[in-house]
């Protein structure tokens, strides 16, 4: 009886496939990476039931309607593309002043961050956020 | 006369390193990827310049507001007057939170108002206007 001889088996792991693998755990990653980080126009809200009594002179209302028109003081119209020197006139006159941002109960979110946008743009660092009912 | 033949250059790119490479680039991208944990479809959020990026991602808490005026907190619809007291809770958790306000443009500024009045009640104060950036 001729008794074959076993076929000896490699003890070594095979590596060839293995560039393959990492290129395609590479890709995955590729794709699926989001850069993106959360950005946005930072706040610091004051704490509940703080007011505080502010001189007149150091206060700059602005006020927003439901259309984006702006108004500054109760007295002058402002294009948006205009308010960001107009504040920066403002804030040269006087360092103390407190930027105060009303807008109406309806003004669409977009408008109220156009111009607290160029509010902030303006270099103005004590803005005020009022709520509409007040 | 005798001519020495040109030693010849090899033709293949060495392909030994790539490897290497590869896992290196594949531990970047592992280290690197952040996936989104939340969203809420249909929200656009507006555009703006003055923007600046929040860092620690463990400290940001999500609130949604939809153009519908719907209040998402994280992915999940919540009413006005629950915003106060969730908020509360993580904000005694974790005392450096800050709320990332991811509102639609569309969305009326009388609710953030009231929502702003509610993270004020929660002691939740360092919020984030979410925007995008401008161009």
């Amino acid at each position: 009886m001729a008794l074959q001889r076993r076929e000896k088996s490699s003890p070594e792991i095979p590596t060839g496939s293995m560039a393959d693998i990492v290129f395609l755990l590479l890709v995955f990653f590729l794709v699926t990476t989001t850069m993106n980080q959360d950005k946005g126009i930072g706040m610091h809200l004051p704490p509940a039931g703080e007011s505080k009594k502010i001189q007149k002179k150091n206060i700059c209302n602005v006020w927003v309607n439901i259309d984006g028109e702006i108004l500054i003081n109760l007295e002058q119209s402002v294009p948006l593309n205009l308010l960001r020197a107009d504040i920066e006139q403002r804030l040269a006159q006087n360092e103390k002043l407190i930027v105060s941002l009303k807008a109406d109960e309806e003004t669409p979110y977009e408008k109220f961050i156009d111009v607290l946008d160029e509010i902030k743009l303006s270099g103005a660092d004590k803005i005020s956020l009022a709520s509409p009912s007040e | 006369m005798n001519f020495k033949k040109k030693g010849g250059v090899s033709h293949s790119i060495p392909t030994g390193s790539m490897a290497d490479i590869t896992f290196l680039l594949l531990i970047f991208f592992m280290v690197s990827t952040v996936f989104v944990r939340y969203r809420v479809t249909g929200i656009i959020m507006p555009k703006a310049e003055k923007i600046e990026e929040l860092k620690k991602r463990r400290h940001i808490n999500y609130l949604w507001v939809s153009a519908d005026r719907k209040i998402y907190i994280d992915d999940k619809l919540a009413n006005l007057d629950q915003v106060a007291g969730i908020f509360y809770d993580r904000r005694v958790k974790d005392p450096r939170m800050v709320v990332s306000l991811k509102c639609d443009y569309r969305a009326p500024y009388g609710l953030i108002s009231r929502v702003m009045e509610e993270l004020r009640e929660a002691d939740a104060l360092r919020i984030n206007f979410a925007t995008n950036r401008e161009g």
